[in-house]
């Protein structure tokens, strides 16, 4: 079984369209969306939720005013400021490392498990999905992000699929650690920008670092023709094939508006055409 | 006044606003970036650095002649940071958390701390901006640290604007905290609204008053002009997509160096922001 992330380090470089496209052409798979945080690929595939699981991870400091003496302990041995002059914790802030809870000479702290998202397995007209969402400003994005692979994972076993596609977070940190660990390929989505470049060579080398093999195309290539070549040249250097350019095409965002992906909009548009040449190399480096 | 700028889509033009909002207001500004895992803004401003700094985190150093092996510093952990196993204690630099709690809990007081480094801190100038960044190290997972430390610098005799990182998760959260106002730039497509209402819905609870830029306003459709009436977000800005903009950010040039009308339009932004604060 076959597992391919795509990822950006940049936000907005197409990562997502990319993917509905992909989806689009590929046969028993198992589409993955690692990016919890801000997940946008159910805008395309529009899945229906089978089953829906609630996400605990961590926990999070709660003082009993009753019990508490105002004695100060968990102020001075809290790292994070979490709790006030009042002696209320601010969940927010609150980093759930029990150290307050382990201390308080009262036991006046409960430590209750935080539920700080859910995860889905879906149906969708590409095949089945995984998927989750985090909750707005919770944490452990990582370890949910683990956990919705583990189970496309477990459901592409089931399901006797070969490829598992996976929509990855932006950046380089926790998130895309957890995304990329362990996969057979990343595809690196970027842009002809200062900063897609610059972002594509952070992520480059973070593949690098957790020895996944990883791979470019450049989309939007013709907004700046010599940062295309430039950003091929340091693929070249790199050891990293490039699987073509996709050209600005204003059909992308129209698909993306009426929720379909480009070869649904328009399979014959200057963008479906490059997708389906980078889609056929994809595949050739996945299974050669 | 402290303006934080977000988005929750990534690639909205976060860092075209803050960046230009910097250039237009000029001297008396700091502009700090937030988005330690992918920091862009430099490539905008192109501040000469003089001044690099190591950012660590505290991680437990144990002392194995005192340690008696007791266990209770890997029973107070909750990351399982460090165990106990045989006649020995390993600590897992990369999951510790650095509260402190082993440290604190360990009654032979075998424990002391050293640093383990997250990524840099670099400080420099461009035509009268203070521009500070952090870049987080290639392989590490812990942003938030870094995000305080830059955070830190916040100064309050000058503006401040915060360049936030996507998202909604704990490093977006740091980077709104102290802000006196959010401003979040989106574009007017479903991921961009999707992703606007969990940006939206994270400055809520923090309770900080938050406006809009919608970015490439003429490419896509009208829900997201719907959402801000039904939210009431006012919308402070609204930029057109122009191939000569778009062309212009991808060489890392500033709109207002390119298009000089821009810096007017810039300023009023700021104005409108001050006016909504106040």
């Amino acid at each position: 079984m076959k597992e391919l992330i795509v990822i950006s380090g940049k936000g907005g470089t197409g990562k997502t369209s990319l993917m509905g496209a992909f989806a689009s052409l590929a046969e028993n798979k198992i589409l993955c969306d690692a990016d919890v945080d801000a997940a946008d690929l159910h805008l395309i595939v529009d899945p229906t939720v089978v089953q829906r699981t609630d996400f605990q991870s961590g926990n999070t400091a709660k003082i009993n005013r009753q019990q508490c003496t105002e004695c100060g302990t968990c102020r001075d041995l809290c790292r994070w400021d979490a709790i006030s002059e009042e002696f209320v914790v601010n969940s927010i802030s609150c980093e759930g490392c029990g150290v307050c809870v382990y201390f308080c000479p009262e036991k006046a702290i409960d430590f209750p498990v935080n539920t700080c998202g859910e995860w889905f397995i879906s149906e969708t007209r590409f095949g089945p999905m995984v998927h989750a969402r985090l909750g707005i400003a919770e944490e452990n994005s990582g370890k949910l992000v683990t956990l919705v692979r583990q189970q496309a994972s477990l459901l592409a076993k089931e399901k006797k699929m070969d490829l598992i596609m996976t929509d990855g977070p932006p950046g380089v940190g926790c998130p895309v650690i957890a995304s990329i660990g362990g996969a057979s390929a990343v595809l690196v989505v970027t842009e002809p920008t200062v900063s897609g470049s610059h972002d594509m060579e952070r992520v480059v080398e973070l593949a690098a670092y957790f020895k996944v093999p990883a791979m470019i195309c450049v989309n939007k290539f013709d907004l700046n023709p010599e940062l295309t070549r430039d950003i091929e040249a340091y693929a070249a250097r790199k050891g990293l094939p490039s699987l073509g350019r996709v050209p600005f095409d204003p059909a992308i965002t129209r698909a993306m508006v009426q929720g379909k992906t480009i070869f649904e909009f328009d399979g014959q548009s200057e963008a479906a055409k490059a997708i389906r040449g980078i889609w056929q190399r994809l595949s050739e480096k996945l299974y050669k | 006044m402290i303006v934080s700028i977000a988005s929750g889509k990534g690639g909205t033009g976060k860092t075209t606003v803050a960046t230009n909002l910097a250039f237009a207001m000029g001297s008396g500004v700091q502009l700090l970036d937030c988005d330690v895992e992918e920091p862009n803004a430099h490539l905008f401003i192109r501040p000469v650095f003089e001044h690099t700094q190591t950012i660590t985190s505290p991680v437990p150093d144990v002392d194995m002649d005192k340690c008696t092996l007791c266990g209770k510093c890997g029973e107070i952990c909750q990351f399982k940071a460090i165990v106990v196993i045989a006649e020995t204690v390993l600590p897992f630099e990369e999951l510790c958390h650095g509260c402190g709690g082993c440290m604190a809990v360990c009654p032979e007081n075998a424990i002391t701390e050293k640093g383990r480094e997250l990524g840099v801190l670099q400080k420099g100038h461009r035509n009268g901006i203070e521009f500070i960044h952090g870049k987080l190290r290639v392989g590490e997972a812990m942003s938030p640290p870094l995000i305080k430390e830059v955070l830190a610098c916040i100064d309050p005799a000058q503006e401040t604007i915060i360049d936030a990182p996507p998202g909604t998760s704990c490093p977006v959260i740091e980077s709104m905290k102290p802000a006196d106002f959010v401003l979040l730039v989106t574009e007017p497509t479903p991921f961009g609204l999707h992703d606007l209402k969990l940006a939206v819905g994270a400055v809520r609870i923090l309770g900080i008053p938050c406006g809009l830029v919608i970015n490439r306003s003429d490419l896509g459709d009208d829900k997201v002009k719907d959402y801000a009436d039904e939210m009431n977000l006012p919308i402070l800005m609204e930029i057109p997509f122009d191939r000569k903009i778009a062309e212009a950010y991808s060489r890392g040039e500033a709109i207002v160096d390119v298009m000089p009308e821009w810096k007017e339009r810039f300023l009023k932004l700021h104005e409108k922001i001050k006016g909504l604060v106040n």
